[in-house]
């Protein structure tokens, strides 16, 4: 094995410019926690929706539903990406495609979020689907026979319960979307990834790059599983394993 | 809206003999790798129940690491790292199909694990009543029943990796996405391409999943 070792790499500064690698690094990971923060936010909401959807009565809503999880977990995260960056402006009206195509502020920044925040809703909608029917039919029929109305059941009877049921593998889905974050470098979001592809082939220091990088994820990734964990302990229901006493 | 006269689609039936050798390179390399997954996998699942501490402690780790990196990151990494160690370069095809193995044996480890939890005790202790040895009990008792109750989840999670093989196109492998991208070139006409390719994902993973559904109805052990 013939490999230069050098830890200092990080400190100095790029070819092109006057910023160190270390610089590079960190506004890459900056990049990373935004897109995989504002993803999750879409993905939170939309699939809490959709999940929900998918339990009621209405059949239409719930194929509508149905018809969404499938088509979002169905076709490979980098391929919707690029559907995303350059098919769907081309299927806008004129005026609007021409802006997304010329004009459009942080067009991949957006496009990234949009994009991973819709595949990440399919999944959270199946953990929500889950989860409601994980409880028992007597607490819609409770709900229902003290005269709630079936959204009033939902709201406070059942997704009160079937969230928290799902946190455990609600934080799964949060870490992916951070790893799945990664993603985005295909179309020229200058996040992590991105950066250690440029590290890389600036500084030819490969090993140090991707370790350093390799760390930050995992730094990142276990922030977000604490995060999730103290939510967890806080919202525990009194009476089920592993909940409150 | 000019949808049909704005696109082509034309392009699509010459180019389908080039995007045959990708899509038959995603399948080699997501049967490759579901397969040495799926055994390496399941070593590292009884290396993690193993009541040898310092095995299971590399076999947690290693399935934790993996598991906490991003699939991307990982084919960076390999890509890089082995020629380093072999000393010579290797092709982004091979490189590929190490990648996705060592990677899937840490996620089949996972569901091998739970299978392998799920099977009662009394089974081992029967097996080890009958004089078998560890191996033999493990075989012949305990993961044929881990198999068959895990059989949908590892399916699943093969239809999860036959997507996650688009990835390879940060290595420049030659898959079914890469081919696509290449045939757009040529013709100029990315975008159909692309809208083509999506939709065989489409039908090949929802085709997959389906079958998993009824397989799953088949399979379950009626307790």
């Amino acid at each position: 094995m013939n490999y230069h070792w050098n830890w200092g790499i990080f400190l100095q500064q790029v070819q092109s410019g006057d910023e160190t690698y270390l610089d590079w690094l960190i506004s890459g990971l900056g990049w990373t926690v935004a897109v995989a923060l504002a993803a999750w936010l879409i993905a939170l909401v939309l699939g809490s929706l959709i999940g929900t959807l998918r339990t009621v009565p209405n059949r239409g809503l719930a194929m509508v539903a149905t018809a969404h999880v499938e088509l979002f977990r169905n076709i490979p995260l980098l391929v919707q990406l690029l559907l995303w960056f350059f098919v769907v402006p081309e299927l806008l009206p004129r005026d609007l495609s021409l802006w997304v195509k010329q004009d459009m502020p942080a067009k991949e920044f957006f496009t990234a979020v949009i994009c991973l925040g819709l595949f990440t809703s399919a999944r959270v909608a199946e953990q929500v689907r889950a989860g409601i029917q994980s409880l028992s039919r007597g607490q819609k029929m409770a709900g229902l026979a003290i005269g709630f109305t079936l959204p009033q059941t939902y709201r406070y009877v059942l997704l009160p319960m079937a969230f928290r049921i799902i946190i455990p593998p609600l934080t799964s889905e949060f870490m992916n979307i951070i790893k799945n974050s990664s993603v985005a470098f295909a179309i020229g979001v200058l996040e992590l990834t991105f950066q250690a592809r440029q590290m890389q082939e600036d500084s030819e220091q490969g090993i140090e790059t991707y370790l350093a990088v390799t760390l930050l994820y995992f730094i990142v990734a276990f922030s977000a599983n604490r995060g999730m964990a103290l939510i967890e302990r806080r919202t525990r229901v009194p009476g089920y394993i592993g909940g409150a006493k | 809206m000019s949808f049909f006269t704005q696109f082509d689609f034309s392009v699509i039936a010459p180019s389908l003999p080039f995007l045959w050798e990708g899509l038959k390179f995603t399948a080699k390399l997501t049967l490759i790798a579901m397969a040495g997954g799926i055994f390496l996998g399941t070593l590292l699942a009884l290396a993690r129940l193993s009541s040898i501490t310092p095995l299971a402690m590399v076999a947690t780790w290693y399935v934790n690491l993996m598991r906490s990196i991003p699939l991307l990151m990982v084919i960076l990494w390999f890509f890089l790292v082995i020629p380093i160690f072999t000393g010579k370069p290797m092709g982004a095809e091979t490189s590929a199909i190490i990648t996705f193995t060592a990677f899937e044996a840490a996620y089949f480890s996972e569901i091998m694990r739970a299978g392998i939890q799920s099977v009662p005790r009394g089974q081992v202790y029967a097996g080890q009543a009958l004089g078998m040895t560890y191996w033999q009990t493990m075989s012949y008792v305990v993961l044929p029943q881990a198999f068959r109750n895990m059989l949908p989840i590892l399916l699943t999670q093969t239809i999860i990796l036959f997507q996650d093989t688009s990835l390879v196109y940060a290595i420049g492998a030659k898959d079914l996405l890469k081919a696509a991208e290449i045939a757009g070139k040529n013709y100029g006409r990315p975008i159909e391409m692309y809208v083509f390719v999506a939709l065989v994902y489409f039908v090949i993973c929802f085709a997959l999943s389906y079958l998993v559904k009824h397989l799953q109805a088949r399979t379950a052990i009626v307790r």
